[in-house]
């Protein structure tokens, strides 16, 4: 699958002296990694080859307080509201569609694409932000870039690349019940390590990613590069094309069908060969946690932290997180619940979410975020009433963009202080200076929340 | 940006594993939007005490490791997002090329394109850099070896239009943009 859409998008192919020069269909903007691209262009004198082609969005340094955002409050952060303004400026004099501040379409780039339709199978899909990863799951080929890059893809719509190795992930059998789509790739992060895609592009695979809907196929894709990989992709199929129907920006009429067409012959060919592969038992998976401080240390919730020997680099994690070797880590007190992220802010996530928060309680002492992915999904939890079970919880509801899973909007984690949180990485400071980040599913995150320690979702879901 | 051709320092080493874009800097520095001046935040959280004063305990603030234009890392650098304003707080610093028997795809992608040298090294040459913080190295990009003053001299791969461009201090956005017509084509025949 992935040497389909990698060879329909060369432009000029590779030789031992050059890259490829490879076509870009979509490119996702944000405020943080754009603006000196922007400059670039201007010093340059050069204009956006494909505007048509971009979209952007405001989500890393945007408030997520209603009335900073609706209300006559200024946003808190001056320098986010510069970085925001600056997009505002740089879209509109470069023709870029945004989704400002105020927009009912805003939210994280890797959640908004997917839920226009914008991000389709077989398409070549970058943004400067390393969960683009996130696309794959509709077997698109989807990769961060950097800023220069950015820039490259502005003035040319095109990228240099080589061709990375290919490296495939069965998944056979079937995930336990409270069992989720994080768990698994937690899992598979814990085994293949936080380089082991280092080089090449994942294809999941399996009877498990059959079995998994499109917004849990995207919280696997999405965590690819906790792997170390390029990318991470998944074979479109029909769970694809029944999400992607009738979404505003997917094709329609007689361009649907003739993409259908298109998409049914991008899935690998039996006997497909990857540069690497492993196969996995999805029913050996647990509910997951990270006890350290990359998200290949990770365990299962209900077993004990391992011991490493003659490692310093594991022992000033595991000082930096404040717990022990040998320990159980189900009982671990936590401060903070974050629910939310590219990895778990959609729809599916929430639910899960308030399928345990319902009618339950945040311990005493509990300071518990659930941030929606985007403002479509905002609207659609409220119009099934999530919002009233977070906050009759006692969570806070806030509007939707990056937040806390790395703090650039001022939702932070204080130093010291323990959160289970839903997003992607538990890097020192990651959440705020000092702060200790336990990565986990949606579940997991709201059973500790209503326990106010690490806990097991089964244990609540058996009373 | 300046032509490469060689580099020789002394190295400064920090003995840790899958140092993270995170660490080399944070992302409350990220709300800026320019390039300029991010090596005041490098490390930042590691070089600097809460109160802002230097912890003396880390290597890049030791005595021995001012001037050294060269930083040894232990396995997979730069690994997490694919923020450029890590290379740019690295070039800011003062260094111009990290080694690693590992080195993040993004983050390497992103050094080359700025001109800081991502150099990756064998098992055994990242131990004995590891284990020699100070050696005096000469990395030559021409030939794209790192000589130890053991004498030893270890290649290092590095993609050859990359190294054409730092050698010449060219560029890809020209290369890009010269590819115009082959582009029209390929949009045209999508089109059709």
């Amino acid at each position: 699958m992935f040497q389909k859409v990698w060879e329909s998008h060369v432009v000029v192919a590779e030789t031992a002296e050059t890259p490829a020069v490879l076509y870009v269909d979509t490119h996702l903007v944000h405020e943080v990694t754009s603006p000196q691209a922007f400059t670039v262009l201007r010093e340059r004198g050069l204009r956006l080859r494909r505007p048509e082609l971009m979209l952007a969005t405001i989500d890393h340094s945007s408030p997520t307080r209603t009335e900073q955002i609706f209300g006559n409050v200024p946003i808190s952060i001056e320098s986010a509201a510069q970085q925001i303004a600056q997009l505002e400026r740089n879209c509109g004099e470069f023709g870029v569609e945004l989704f400002g501040l105020r927009s009912d379409q805003r939210g994280i780039v890797h959640i908004v694409g997917p839920e226009l339709g914008l991000t389709q199978p077989g398409h070549t899909l970058v943004c400067g932000d390393s969960h683009t990863s996130t696309h794959g799951a509709f077997g698109a080929l989807a990769f961060g870039i950097g800023t220069t890059e950015v820039g490259h893809v502005f003035a040319t719509q095109c990228l240099l690349q080589r061709r990375p190795k290919t490296f495939a992930i069965n998944i056979d059998g079937a995930l336990s019940r409270a069992v989720t789509a994080k768990d698994l790739i937690l899992s598979i992060i814990g085994q293949i390590g936080v380089a082991g895609g280092t080089g090449h592009v994942l294809e999941y695979r399996g009877a498990v990613i059959r079995a998994l809907s499109m917004e849990e196929r995207m919280t696997v894709c999405n965590m690819s590069i906790e792997a170390g990989a390029r990318a991470g992709m998944i074979a479109p199929d029909e769970t694809t094309y029944s999400y992607l129907r009738g979404r505003p920006r997917a094709p329609g009429g007689q361009a649907w069908e003739r993409a259908l067409e298109r998409w049914r012959a991008l899935p690998s060919d039996a006997g497909a060969r990857y540069d690497r592969e492993i196969t996995l038992d999805g029913a050996a998976i647990e509910p997951m946690v990270t006890y350290g401080t990359n998200p290949g240390m990770v365990m299962a919730v209900s077993g004990s932290i391992p011991e490493a020997h003659n490692d310093p680099v594991f022992d000033k994690a595991l000082a930096y997180m404040g717990l022990h070797a040998g320990e159980p880590i189900g009982n671990q007190p936590v401060n903070v619940v974050f629910i939310g992220s590219c990895t778990n802010g959609r729809l599916s996530d929430l639910r899960s979410a308030a399928q345990l928060l319902r009618g339950r309680k945040i311990a005493h002492g509990v300071r518990a975020l659930v941030v929606p992915g985007s403002q479509q999904v905002k609207k659609a939890a409220e119009a099934e009433g999530l919002d009233r079970i977070f906050l009759d919880a006692g969570a806070e509801w806030r509007e939707s963009g990056c937040s806390m899973c790395l703090g650039m909007n001022g939702d932070l984690v204080a130093k010291g202080e323990y959160s289970i949180s839903t997003s992607n990485r538990n890097f020192e400071g990651r959440q705020g200076a000092g702060a200790r980040t336990l990565l986990a599913s949606p579940l997991t995150a709201a059973a500790s929340a209503v326990r106010g320690r690490v806990t097991d979702p089964r244990d609540l879901f058996n009373g | 940006m300046e032509p490469i051709r060689q580099i020789r320092s002394r190295t400064v080493v920090l003995p840790y594993t899958n140092i993270d874009t995170d660490q080399i800097i944070p992302a409350r520095f990220l709300r800026t939007t320019t390039r300029e001046g991010l090596g005041r935040q490098l490390f930042a959280d590691w070089r600097l005490k809460a109160d802002g004063s230097l912890n003396a305990e880390f290597p890049l603030n030791r005595a021995e490791a001012a001037g050294c234009s060269v930083l040894v890392a232990d396995r997979n650098f730069g690994c997490g997002s694919s923020r450029e304003h890590a290379p740019w707080a690295l070039l800011d610093y003062g260094f111009r090329a990290v080694i690693s028997t590992e080195i993040a795809d993004i983050f390497r992608s992103n050094s080359l394109k700025n001109g800081l040298l991502p150099v990756v090294v064998d098992q055994a040459s990242g131990t004995w850099l590891l284990e020699h913080p100070g050696a005096e190295v000469l990395i030559d990009l021409p030939s794209a070896t790192l000589q130890l003053p053991t004498g030893v001299a270890i290649p290092f791969p590095i993609e050859a239009f990359a190294r054409y461009c730092l050698i010449n201090g060219v560029d890809e956005l020209g290369f890009l943009l010269a590819q115009a017509p082959q582009i029209d084509r390929y949009e045209q025949r999508q089109a059709s």
